[in-house]
Formats: structure tokens, C-alpha cells, sequence
């Protein structure tokens, strides 16, 4: 993938040249992105954060903003996470300096995001800018769930792209209707979030020290809420796991493994048999890992 | 100033971190240390925000329908149900508790 400007292409081939020789039950998901898993992923993750929009439309108009503020929020801000602590500070009373601080804190990780997506999908001219704006704990989590290349671009635009417009539709649904829909929670739209979250965090659990790491973190999280600004104990997190990461000198472990270019550096054309067994570890006796 | 230009400063902050990310030389993430500290943030991250989607109330720790969500999403998933399904199981699960009267 040096060249990367034909992204739609070029890793699809490889891949179901090497599919097509050494796994033929598969059903040759580089081919097409109507059978790719990754599109399916991308598509349900799309469909379940889209519907979360709309308690995000109901509550901001409740919170005190205008329908078309709420829009903005949605359409410019993207990001699930930072526009829900916007309008939660407003809805308490706070102020506009103080929302923007909270949504920008908890805007930071797809920073993080962003310079793994950039190595996974190298976006080049315009779609870069495209890519930046549909970079979010969704799309991200998508492409990097998945082992190949291909996959890992075609889960990334389905489902920035997926929940970008779902996400827009359904906030201004909940805009217009929120009141009329009654109170969101009524709908366990907010369990809903929850589980889209562990289902995202699942697959990563599989080895050993991804597990013990996600423990860590959880346990941070919980004993540092009541103590910090909401939106901050998830960055305190954040900087944990960096930090395990940093320190860490062992090499990658498995189930942390597909984050950066699985495709490039650990297989070639040459390695066939390694590449099919560790796909069919990974990929094929493991539903958790392409659901 | 109004919360209008609040609400555009921080939109434009939000692109302007998930931009930047795009801009680093691609040279950063060939390194070892540097991909294992993204594999880890991001097991991290998704921990934290799991946590923070059941359990926070702002700025306290609440015991809600949503632990329920939480509990029945990781059954669900225990299964290897889809990752839709995970989904609906979660709301069913918190809606259903909220009709029970608690939470």
C-alpha cells in the first residue's frame, strides 16, 4: 500500500487473490463491497448511533438550544461525545466558554483517531479533509476492528460516512419531535449507547493484556468521575493506556495486532500459509472479530 | 459573546483535532512504540467511554437502567450475538428496567 491512491482497488485484489487459494469456504470479502463484513459492520454501527441521535436532537432543544444550533452541532462538530457534553454543561446552567472547553477535551482522541486512520486509509487531496470530519469513535473502532487493509478502508467510510448522514437525519428528527417522543430514556436509547460501546471494546478483548488494559482504564474511569469535570476522566484513561503502551516493551500483542498496516508489514505474497492461519485464527473461528 | 460563537468555536476546534491527526508525517506511526500506543489508547478509550456511557451522571456515579443495558449487552455478546443485536438488547434491556419503575 505505498501508493494508496487507488484505494477502492488495489488492496481488494491482493486479497482475494490470497483468499481465493487459501480459504475457499470464505466468502472472498475483498471482492465486493456488498459482501465485505466490514460494510455490515459499518452499516449496523451506522443504523444503532444514527437512532442515538435522535435523544441527542430531543435533549438539546430541551437543554435550550435553537433547532438549527442543534443542526450545527450535529452537521460542523460531529462527534457524539463532545456534542452531548456541549449541550449537557448549557442544560446545566453553564457557560458557553465552559461547553466549548468540555466538547473540545473530549474531541482530543480522534485526534488520536485521525493519525491512525491516516495510516490505515491515506486519504489524499479533498477526501482528506472528508475523512478528518468523519473521524470519530465509530468509524474508527470499525477500521481498525477489522484485519485487512481493504477492510479496514471500506469500514471506515462506511460507517463515517453511514453515521454522518443517519446522525444528521435523526438529530433533526429528535429536534423537531423530541417532545413528542417523550423522554428518550424511556426508549433505553441511552442503553443502547452502552452497549454499542462494549460491542465495539469485545473483540479487542480476546488476548490477555488488551483485557487487563480495558480493566485498568474502566477502573480509572469509575474512580475518577466523581472527582473531575465530566468528559475528563475518559482522557485521564486515555493518557493510562498510552502510557502502558509507551512503556510496554514487549512486541504488539495479538488482539492488538490489526490497529497499524497488519497488511504490509507482517505478511507478503511470499508468506501465504502465515496469512491464512492467522486469518483463520483471527478472522474465521472468531465471530466476535468480523461479527 | 453569545452562545452562538461558543457553539462555532468549538465546532471549528473539533475539526481542527480530528485535521491535524491527518497531518502528522505517516513516518510517526511507522514506529513500533507509536502503534502500540495506539492499539493501547484505543482499548483504553472505548473501556473509558463504556464505563462513562453506564455509569455517569455528570459529574457522579450513578447505578441506573443503564448497568442493566451493560449487563445484558455483554450476555448478548458472551452469545456472539451480531453487533445489532447487541445494540437492541441494550435498549430493550434499559427500557424494559425503566417500565419496571427503577432506574
Amino acid at each position: 500500500m505505498s501508493g494508496g491512491g487507488n484505494w477502492l482497488e488495489v488492496p481488494a485484489l491482493r486479497y482475494s487473490q490470497m483468499m481465493s487459494s487459501t480459504v475457499p469456504s470464505s466468502p472472498a470479502p475483498g471482492t465486493s463491497w456488498r459482501k465485505s463484513p466490514a460494510v455490515r459492520v459499518g452499516l449496523s454501527i451506522s443504523i444503532a448511533t444514527g437512532l442515538y441521535a435522535i435523544s441527542f436532537g430531543a435533549l438539546s432543544v430541551t437543554a435550550g438550544l435553537t433547532f438549527w444550533q442543534t443542526m450545527i452541532l450535529s452537521l460542523f462538530m460531529f462527534s457524539g461525545g463532545s456534542q452531548f457534553a456541549f449541550i449537557g454543561v448549557i442544560g446545566g446552567g453553564g457557560t458557553g466558554v465552559a461547553a466549548m472547553s468540555a466538547a473540545t477535551l473530549l474531541g482530543i482522541r480522534n485526534g488520536v483517531y485521525g493519525m491512525q486512520m491516516n495510516a490505515l486509509v491515506r486519504p489524499k487531496g479533498w477526501r482528506k479533509v472528508v475523512a478528518a470530519q468523519v473521524t470519530i469513535d465509530e468509524s474508527a473502532a470499525t477500521a481498525s476492528g477489522q484485519l485487512e487493509n481493504s477492510e479496514q478502508r471500506r469500514g471506515f467510510w462506511t460507517a463515517g460516512l453511514g453515521v454522518f448522514t443517519l446522525w444528521n437525519l435523526f438529530t433533526a428528527v429528535g429536534a423537531l419531535a423530541g417532545d413528542a417522543l417523550g423522554d428518550p430514556q424511556q426508549w433505553g436509547l441511552d442503553g443502547a449507547a452502552v452497549a454499542a460501546f462494549l460491542g465495539l471494546l469485545w473483540p479487542r478483548l480476546q488476548a490477555k493484556q488488551p483485557a487487563s488494559i480495558a480493566v485498568v482504564c474502566a477502573l480509572v474511569t469509575v474512580l475518577t468521575i466523581p472527582f473531575l469535570p465530566s468528559g475528563v476522566p475518559i482522557l485521564v484513561a486515555a493518557a493510562v493506556a498510552g502510557a502502558i503502551g509507551w512503556f510496554k516493551h514487549d512486541a504488539v500483542p495479538a488482539g492488538m495486532a490489526p490497529d497499524i498496516e497488519p497488511y504490509e508489514e507482517p505478511y507478503s505474497e511470499h508468506d501465504l500459509d502465515h496469512y491464512a492461519k492467522d486469518h483463520t485464527v483471527h478472522g474465521q473461528n472468531d465471530p466476535g472479530n468480523d461479527r | 459573546m453569545s452562545l452562538w460563537w461558543w457553539l462555532l468555536l468549538a465546532c471549528a476546534l473539533g475539526f481542527a483535532i480530528k485535521f491535524s491527526g491527518y497531518l502528522l508525517p505517516q513516518r510517526m506511526m511507522d514506529n513500533p512504540r507509536m502503534s502500540r500506543v495506539a492499539a493501547t489508547l484505543t482499548i483504553g478509550l472505548l473501556a473509558s467511554l463504556t464505563m462513562v456511557n453506564a455509569f455517569s451522571g455528570g459529574q457522579a456515579l450513578t447505578l441506573d437502567a443503564r448497568v442493566v443495558a451493560l449487563g445484558a449487552a455483554a450476555v448478548a455478546l458472551w452469545l456472539r450475538a451480531p453487533f445489532l443485536v447487541v445494540v437492541i438488547v441494550g435498549a430493550v434491556a434499559a427500557a424494559l428496567t425503566r417500565l419496571t419503575g427503577w432506574g
